[in-house]
């Protein structure tokens, strides 16, 4: 077995140093009923190019999203990662180590760490970031939490543009806490319909720009009437790329800004790993969920970097820890910060102008189809469309003909009644012939 | 108050020693370089991202958009591989030397598993492509989840969980919900070992339980005596780690087990030391309720320096039903995933989070499963156990095991009586291992022992690493005896740094770069 | 001055008391780097917790020594924790207490009861 170092001359040896006769003897604590002689019912081991080839037969029954024309979004975005995000991820000080809890020989992972923070406090125009949790969906619960500790309210109100996942997610979390969860309706451009939600017993609303359905909103007033209210404003973003162009949650009053990570650095990996972007306002650190890295000194007076503020965490507080979390999604922060270091501001900006263009360009053309309606009235790169079949009906259509032709609505929430709506993403990858391809195909398909 | 001290120095203690390091003029140590933060490397208009010009504006947005300067500096590529390689100089990691920390399961990362999760067909998938282009997604998922209901001879397995807490989580939640479908809601308490991982406690008080604790036995189990005392109608459940965070097998599991059931509570089951049994023992026949499986400990996903991790749980049939959507089931036409907690998944208690999990883990795990087998697997169990019962018997030389009767898990814990008198603490020891090149081993950790040392040295050291470790402890341990006190109290000498302040960083929080003198660059 | 078996001391002046932490409380709890103090107004029961006091590694409840109403807290304490190590039983007091019941204040030990009670440990 080509991972497993020791040779049976080796075990021989080191049970005579243990002193026993075999390696039953190691085992005799386990209670003798449960004790297993033979093998599970599974195969023998494989060698490496026999496992490869069972994986490369799995994936191959896959369809991969660069193999043609591709609009899904919805929480996830296939965009360009430079080569070296990848080779670097893969050293082996950063692949094969642990979370830097001794921070003397962990100092590459901590100082990404603090340049990631810095990175995601500037993007999201907050005070300060923490290390990052799983992804976009469990920074929302977890924002939701920390507002509830926060003000020490028990009532959420999430927007009607809110991804039904993170929804979902926020639902099982709060019904855990038993906190109460007011879900408004999915609409298309209705985040401003919250602030009528909101009484004294409500912690925190939450709301989505772009949303959903791509809508971007200027959530200002939202901010105000929250905190007039003694609420927190919780805004969510799904596509980090959207940070380059649009209005950041800070410089609209955000108090808790989360958003999915994905985008940057990371691929669409089927739903996971992903990585989670969570700020705030640092009046509130104390109550923010997941790890934080901090500057400090070493006994020489060098700078270094620690985890810090550790008394929050469910290792030192136990059960009045603010979360348990125990990990967080440190190979995808990294590979998100060295990303976000290569494109630098400049490229950013210019990366989040090209998804903007490809989704105009998109929307240009597919309002062209005959049945088609383009329903978002403000957008960064993605759009919501009317469509003159079922939406799930026409992607299995499109996919049929090797288009991957975007993400129906009622597969996210069947109960909206916007089984006629289709979300359709465009990236810095989407070429105006691919946005000609799905035009093309769906005329052909309608008018059939 | 209560007095929580359990803690540890974390300020460096005295002046600075130089003693053993001759200062250079640059900060540099050798091929260390002294790295810049990348705000302080320059490049505020510089990209390594080629990118053409876009031909349309964003006019049609207003004043959506964002007029300041955000504050991101950029590198170019030959730039951005210097800095990160430089940062990873300085971080230890499996390849490079034994990495024993307890409870953590620091194994080697076998390369094709990387490779297998960025073949296009796993790594350039979408989450919301239709079910029909994603048939080898779901067979993987399928073929995982049989694995690993076969390795642990449970009927169900929930993928979704993000992490072994996560898992914890979703474990709880199926009680929980379970407890309310049959009428048992009022069962408000957990009880777990005082020697449970942090995050039992934390996620029971999570889910609005109280955690109350039981005694532990002077041979470091759980106290039967103690447990049914306090079983009762009031009790969800009971959170035990097996084996157990001292490295022991819980002898009297199945009596556990029986006093829960015939208390009306589950047996919910932390598996983050299943790695120590997997293909020997199957949690299924020990009683077990639910128990999550961390990947990245038994089935070897990568750390990746704090996550991502993964951890499904594995159901009885009596919680079964609850679990979080969603999952994959044969159907007529190849598999389908059911989505939602509807129709079918009526008693389900919801979603986790987005999505179907952590998907690239599932095909890093599988592709192990798959290389090792049922017989490499059972392997791995026992050369985890053999490896840690040989560091144990070798290391009794110098230090005081924990539990010196009978055999340990895949892990050996040693406490502090042997550096009595010596002015040498468990902190102290760890430092100084790392002058010699050694990670430290899991300290202060469980809380029951004193001055706890937790060694999991996993099946994929060789024995001649084993013996490299075992040398350099012991000669640590002769010297702490000797009372060459400052080698330890100073360390580390040889680190990229030296002990760190945390007491600083904790009172006066820095979070994040801030720019000394540059108004261009200071926060909207 | 009178303490608690759990480290707290309480200074009645009229039926206003001062509350804090003890000398061998805060030498015990290491470098003090954070504590959580209670809103003013709030009312406490014997035992309840009223404060978090935390060192780097470490975080520890102080509970309530006497029934009352928190009047006023030490807002220095927040920008600077430190205080509690430097001055425990002086500039490091956590709150001020309204108490209704003073005379269960001399049911609390005396500091040579204390002293006492502390070579026990």
């Amino acid at each position: 077995m080509r991972y497993l170092p020791l040779t049976p001359h080796d075990r021989a040896e080191m049970l005579a140093t243990i002193g026993v006769a075999s390696i039953d003897d190691l085992f005799v604590d386990v209670p003798a009923a449960a004790r297993r002689g033979g093998l599970v019912d599974l195969p023998l081991h494989a060698g490496e190019f026999e496992v490869e080839r069972e994986m490369m037969e799995l994936a191959g029954r896959n369809r991969s999203a660069g193999q043609g024309p591709f609009f899904c979004g919805a929480g996830a975005y296939k965009h360009h990662v430079p080569a070296s995000v990848d080779h670097l991820i893969q050293r082996s000080e950063f692949l094969t180590s642990y979370t830097p809890y001794q921070p003397e020989i962990a100092q590459g992972t901590l100082q990404v760490l603090f340049e990631f923070q810095t990175q995601v406090a500037a993007l999201t125009g907050m005070e300060v970031a923490n290390a990052s949790l799983y992804d976009g969906s469990t920074a929302t619960a977890e924002a939701v939490m920390m507002a509830s500790r926060i003000t020490r309210r028990n009532k959420a109100v999430l927007s009607p543009g809110l991804h039904p996942h993170y929804a979902e997610t926020v639902q099982t979390l709060a019904h855990a806490v038993g906190m109460d969860i007011e879900r408004m309706p999915l609409a298309i451009d209705a985040e401003a319909e919250v602030v009528a939600h909101i009484g004294p017993d409500t912690a925190c609303v939450v709301v989505q720009t772009p949303n959903l359905f791509g809508t971007a909103t200027d959530v200002s007033k939202i901010a105000a009437a929250a905190q007039a209210a003694g609420a927190l404003l919780i805004v969510v973003t799904t596509e980090a790329v959207s940070y380059g162009l649009l209005k950041s949650p800070g410089a609209m009053g955000a108090d808790i800004a989360v958003a999915e990570g994905q985008s940057i650095g990371v691929g669409l990996n089927y739903g996971g790993p992903y990585v989670g972007l969570f700020a705030c306002r640092e009046k509130y650190v104390r109550q923010a969920p997941g790890r934080l890295c901090g500057e400090t000194v070493d006994a020489d007076g060098r700078r270094g970097f620690v985890l810090t503020l550790s008394t929050r965490e469910q290792h030192i507080r136990r059960d009045k820890a603010t979360s348990n979390i125990c990990t967080n999604s440190g190979l995808c922060a990294l590979a998100f910060s060295i990303h976000m270091s290569l494109l630098g501001e400049a490229g950013l900006r210019r990366l989040a102008a090209l998804n903007h263009q490809a989704a105009r360009r998109l929307a240009a053309r597919i309002a062209e189809v005959p049945g088609f309606q383009v329903l978002t009235p403000r957008y960064f790169n993605e759009i919501a469309v009317r469509t003159p079949i079922p939406a799930e009906h026409l992607v299995q259509l499109l996919a049929d003909h090797g288009i991957l032709g975007g993400v129906p609505v009622s597969r996210l929430d069947p109960g909206a009644g916007m089984d006629d709506v289709l979300l359709l993403a465009a990236t810095e990858l989407t070429r105006p012939a691919d946005i000609e391809i799905l035009a093309r195909a769906t005329t052909r398909l309608l008018s059939q | 108050m209560t007095m929580n001290s359990v803690g540890r120095p974390t300020r460096p203690e005295g002046e600075p020693l130089n003693d053993y390091l001759h200062p250079t003029l640059t900060g540099a140590r050798g091929l260390l370089q002294d790295e810049a933060l990348i705000f302080e490397l320059g490049g505020w208009d510089k990209t390594g991202v080629d990118l053409e010009a876009p031909e349309f504006d964003a006019s049609d947005l207003g004043d959506l958009v964002r007029a300041e300067p955000i504050g991101l500096p950029g590198l170019s590529e030959p730039e951005a591989m210097r800095h990160y390689v430089r940062l990873s100089q300085k971080n230890h990691a499996i390849d490079l030397a034994l990495y024993p920390l307890g409870s953590c399961t620091m194994k080697h990362n076998p390369r094709l598993n990387e490779k297998a999760a960025r073949l296009p067909g796993f790594g350039d998938v979408h989450p919301l492509q239709p079910i029909s282009t994603v048939q080898g997604a779901l067979a993987l998922m399928d073929k995982l989840a049989h694995w690993l209901k076969t390795l642990t001879g449970m009927p169900a397995v929930a993928l979704t969980p993000k992490a072994g807490a996560h898992g914890e989580l979703c474990g709880l939640l199926c009680i929980r919900a379970a407890h309310e479908a049959n009428g048992q809601g009022h069962r408000k308490t957990v009880l777990t070992p005082t020697s449970a991982h942090g995050t039992n406690p934390a996620t029971a008080a999570f889910v609005g339980y109280t955690v109350q604790e039981i005694a532990q036995t002077a041979d470091g189990r759980v106290d039967l005596a103690d447990l049914e005392a306090k079983l009762g109608p009031h009790v969800a459940a009971i959170m035990v780690t097996n084996p157990n965070t001292c490295g022991l097998f819980e002898r009297e599991v199945v009596e556990i087990a029986r006093l829960t059931h015939a208390a009306g509570a589950y047996f919910y089951c932390d598996g983050a030391n299943f790695n120590a049994i997997v293909g020997r023992v199957r949690p299924g026949d020990l009683g077990v309720d639910a128990m999550h499986i961390n990947l990245h400990k038994t089935f070897s996903t990568p750390h990746g320096g704090g996550g991502p991790g993964a951890g499904p749980v594995v159901l009885s049939q009596a919680l079964a039903p609850h679990a979080p959507t969603p999952w994959v089931v044969h159907g007529d036409d190849g598999f389908e995933l059911v989505e939602r907690a509807e129709g079918q998944a009526e008693a389900a208690f919801g979603r986790m989070c987005a999505f179907h999990g952590q998907m690239g883990m599932f095909v890093r795990a599988y592709a192990y499963m798959l290389s090792h087998g049922a017989d490499g697997l059972r392997q791995v169990a026992e050369d985890a156990v053999l490896n840690a019962n040989y560091l144990k018997a070798v290391l009794s030389a110098e230090m005081s095991p924990a539990f010196p009767d009978g055999p340990c898990m895949h892990e050996a814990l040693f406490d502090d009586a042997w550096l009595e008198g010596t002015g040498v603490t468990t902190l102290d020891f760890a430092k100084a291992m790392i002058d010699e090149g050694f990670h430290p081993m899991t300290m202060y950790f469980p809380l029951v022992v004193h001055g706890a040392m937790l060694i999991e040295p996993t099946e994929t050291e060789p024995k001649a690493e084993l013996d490299r470790f075992a040398d350099a402890l012991l000669k640590l341990a002769r010297a702490a005896k000797a009372g060459d006190v400052d080698r330890f109290k100073g360390a580390p000498y040889h680190a990229p740094l030296r002990r760190l302040d945390e007491t600083q960083a904790a009172r006066k929080p820095r979070l994040r770069w801030t720019a000394p003198e540059a108004p261009k660059m200071a926060a909207e | 001055m009178r303490f608690t078996k759990d480290h707290e001391w309480i200074e009645l002046d009229g039926d206003m008391a001062t509350v804090g932490i003890t000398a061998y409380a805060a030498e015990q709890l290491g470098d003090v780097v954070f504590v959580e103090l209670p809103s003013v107004g709030k009312t406490l029961k014997t035992g309840d917790g009223m404060a978090v006091v935390e060192s780097v590694k470490a975080a520890s409840d102080v509970y309530a020594p006497i029934d009352g109403e928190v009047t006023a807290v030490n807002d220095a304490l927040s920008t600077n924790p430190e205080t509690v190590n430097g001055s425990p039983e002086g500039d490091g007091w956590f709150a001020k207490v309204k108490v209704a019941d003073t005379a269960a204040i001399e049911a609390l030990m005396d500091r040579d009861a204390y002293e006492a009670f502390l070579q026990t440990l």
